[in-house]
């Protein structure tokens, strides 16, 4: 971002939510690629398409393969990880553009 | 006590609590009925849906088909959970945005078409129904099992009431809190007999640490990692190895993808999150949602590893006047077989690349059935009717029995199996109720209210739904008594299959592309359906060969192509057809800012 949107937001006259909107959503759809990015590579990349050579060149956690590792756990636990991630960014999201509205409302009431 | 008595006390306990749930929260609005007014929290929503996407399916089955198929069970495991990733970051915040409660009302806004709107209607209903059958009759045998008295019939008969009960009374608000206490008792229920044969295994307290760990050397070798000691047993019993599993790469992408896509596309999980208060609180819901459903799938994989290896120990190999007592109790329910091929007393197990004329590795031709004059062998070993396969594996047992033979096997007290069966039920029971909610809401709103018959009051359409639900569950009843052959378990393929190729691709595109036509989007979802139906059905029921499948991938996994093929031609349509009308843009550009989601159910 080119502006510091946080000073805008807590200006009297800031954008219109059209304003606002055109910036916000790009920067979610970014938001999106990356995790869609992390989930594609720790669930078909490690757990299918590379799970060979990942369980015969990385040391195996255990007793487990790492590649058949990671499709039967790891990749899960990536998961959990990923929604995680992407429910803070968003909310940072949400709040830099002045779209986490019903918040600040009510604590100014 | 005996093994009964605690049964009933753990059967008889938790449903007087779903009840007593039931009927403390019953829904007295339609915004309740529907959508539970729209202030559940996302902490007892998240808990709800997972315990609606546990179904007795994946409670029973998963992890005796995982312990199977080794790695092959993998496409499971990351696509019924990656599927969730999709879901919440393509999906339910942008529909809970649009703030109506049904996905039909979604794409028939979206593309401004009843016909659409008809098509994602039958959709819907159709993955309802086809899910809803294998419930009741999930129910039917475990209460049939439970109570000698009942016979499949009766036990569907009475699970069917059950849900009536509190599905049909207590609509989204009932149920959603009725699923938070099923929740807790699967998760109980799966994860504590884990616990304890992991301790006998492993020595480890934690199941996925015992997974990974060291399996307990008998007679004082040197300890050897669980998951090799799995691959040495099977190769040397003539499977593939556990970490490797038998599917083509190729097959094995486009079936978790299938499962994946089809998990974000399914109706009855998208309408869960339209049941918390805004835009923020679906993305904590969704992360609860799948935190809990973690739980529950991180364990599967490891019962399915242990069960394999105490089966192993516990029956090759072991003579029949000395197997386990257990053993008997599910031979006689037919849920287990053996045949002794080579006369020699004992019980062999034996994969397909064991000897010559091994093949397919089946002990018989389809599932046991006892000989009418009640014959016994040599050993006092029941007789079967079934035409003996050639090979030499002599053991047979079905995917759904190891979850319930688990607890036999480790030798786990009565209780914990009486838990374990409350744990069965109550996973029915979640599914099969807010499948009724889905299939109800789809034919009193969508189909009666906003096609039919447009000038419904609200009144009439919550009695509308709560006959609609009658009715869907009578039909359920009648096709889990009736189930057609083994038309239940190759549905599964066709729900997923159906959902990827229909309701994923156009959702995805009404969300993401603002100028996709009405005309684009419903062509490319009747090329997607149209493609993925007719390869299921020529595979699956007319008798397709496996030399004619396109590429190798079987008809699970072709959801993928019909996926591909929607967007493909919903692309290019578009490109001949008319933008579609300014207040239609204006709508997709709202469904992307989050702030003012509304009243879930401003209809």
């Amino acid at each position: 971002m080119e502006e510091d949107p946080q000073r805008e937001c807590d200006s009297m006259n800031r954008p219109s939510v059209d304003a606002r909107g055109a910036r916000y959503y790009p920067a979610t759809i970014r938001v999106v690629f990356s995790i869609l990015g992390i989930w594609f590579l720790v669930s078909f990349g490690c757990g299918i398409v590379f799970r060979e050579w990942l369980d015969s060149h990385l040391p195996s956690l255990g007793g487990a393969p790492f590649g058949f590792w990671m499709s039967q756990q790891g990749s899960i636990v990536c998961f959990v990880g990923l929604l995680i991630l992407y429910k803070f960014w968003m909310d940072r999201l949400d709040r830099k553009f002045g779209f986490a509205e019903k918040m600040t409302r009510d604590k100014k009431v | 006590m005996n093994q009964d008595t605690w049964n009933y006390l753990f059967i008889s306990l938790s449903f007087a609590l779903y009840i007593g749930i039931a009927v403390k929260s019953r829904a007295k609005s339609t915004s309740e009925f529907y959508t539970a007014g729209g202030g559940v929290s996302p902490f007892a929503n998240g808990m709800a849906t997972a315990a609606d996407w546990m179904s007795a399916a994946t409670f029973i089955s998963m992890a005796g088909l995982i312990s199977i198929k080794g790695y092959d069970g993998s496409a499971y495991l990351m696509g019924w959970t990656g599927g969730f990733v999709l879901l919440t970051v393509l999906m339910v915040p942008y529909l809970r945005k649009f703030g109506k409660s049904t996905v039909p009302d979604f794409i028939g806004d979206r593309f401004y078409s009843r016909t659409a709107r008809l098509v994602a209607v039958v959709c819907a209903i159709f993955i309802c129904m086809t899910y809803i059958m294998g419930q009741m009759r999930g129910v039917g045998v475990v209460f049939s099992q439970l109570f000698p008295a009942l016979d499949i019939t009766g036990g569907v008969l009475v699970g069917g009431a059950i849900v009536f009960f509190y599905a049909g009374l207590g609509g989204m608000r009932g149920i959603t809190y009725t699923q938070v206490a099923q929740y807790c008792v699967m998760a109980f229920a799966y994860t504590l007999p884990a616990i304890f044969i992991s301790m006998a295994l492993t020595g480890n307290v934690i199941p996925q640490l015992g997974f990974v760990g060291s399996a307990v050397a008998e007679g004082g070798g040197a300890p050897v990692p669980l998951i090799e000691k799995l691959n040495v047993m099977n190769q040397e019993l003539g499977f593939e190895k556990y970490t490797d599993g038998s599917f083509s790469k190729l097959n094995m992408f486009c079936l978790t993808a299938v499962l994946m896509a089809g998990t974000a596309g399914l109706p009855h999980v998208i309408v869960r999150f339209f049941t918390v208060k805004d835009v923020k609180s679906v993305r904590t819901s969704a992360c609860w949602t799948l935190a809990f459903i973690a739980v529950i799938y991180l364990t599967a994989p490891t019962i399915g590893a242990f069960a394999r290896v105490n089966l192993i120990q516990n029956l090759h190999n072991t003579s029949y006047e000395q197997v386990p007592s257990w053993f008997k109790d599910f031979e006689q329910n037919r849920q287990m077989a053996w045949v002794d091929k080579n006369g020699d007393g004992k019980i062999q197990y034996f994969g397909p690349k064991h000897g010559e004329n091994d093949g397919a590795g089946g002990v018989f031709v389809g599932k046991p059935v006892f000989r009418e004059s009640g014959e016994k062998g040599e050993f006092g070993q029941p007789l079967y009717a079934n035409e003996i396969a050639a090979g030499s594996n002599e053991l047979y047992f079905g995917n759904d029995i190891m979850v319930m033979a688990n607890p036999h096997m480790g030798g786990l007290p009565q209780w914990v199996i009486a838990l374990l069966m409350a744990g069965c039920i109550a996973a029915a029971l979640s599914t099969a109720a807010g499948l009724l909610l889905v299939l109800s809401t789809s034919i009193s709103h969508d189909l009666l209210k906003n096609i039919l018959k447009p000038d419904l009051t609200d009144k009439q359409e919550v009695s509308a739904a709560r006959m609609a639900s009658f009715v869907a569950l009578a039909v359920a009843v009648y096709f889990g008594i009736n189930p057609p052959s083994e038309f239940i378990a190759k549905t599964v393929a066709f729900a997923f299959g159906l959902a990827a190729s229909s309701f994923f691709p156009t959702l995805l595109l009404g969300i993401f592309m603002k100028t996709m036509s009405g005309v684009g989007a419903i062509s490319g979802m009747i090329a997607g359906i149209v493609f993925t139906l007719s390869y299921i059905i020529y595979f699956q029921f007319l008798g397709g060969r496996a030399d004619e499948l396109l590429f190798g991938i079987t008809p699970e996994g072709i959801g993928l192509l019909g996926m591909l093929l929607n967007f493909l031609v919903a692309i290019v349509v578009n490109r001949f057809t008319a933008k579609p009308p300014q207040e239609v843009q204006d709508m997709v550009e709202r469904i992307r800012l989050p702030h003012d989601a509304g009243e879930a159910t401003e209809h």
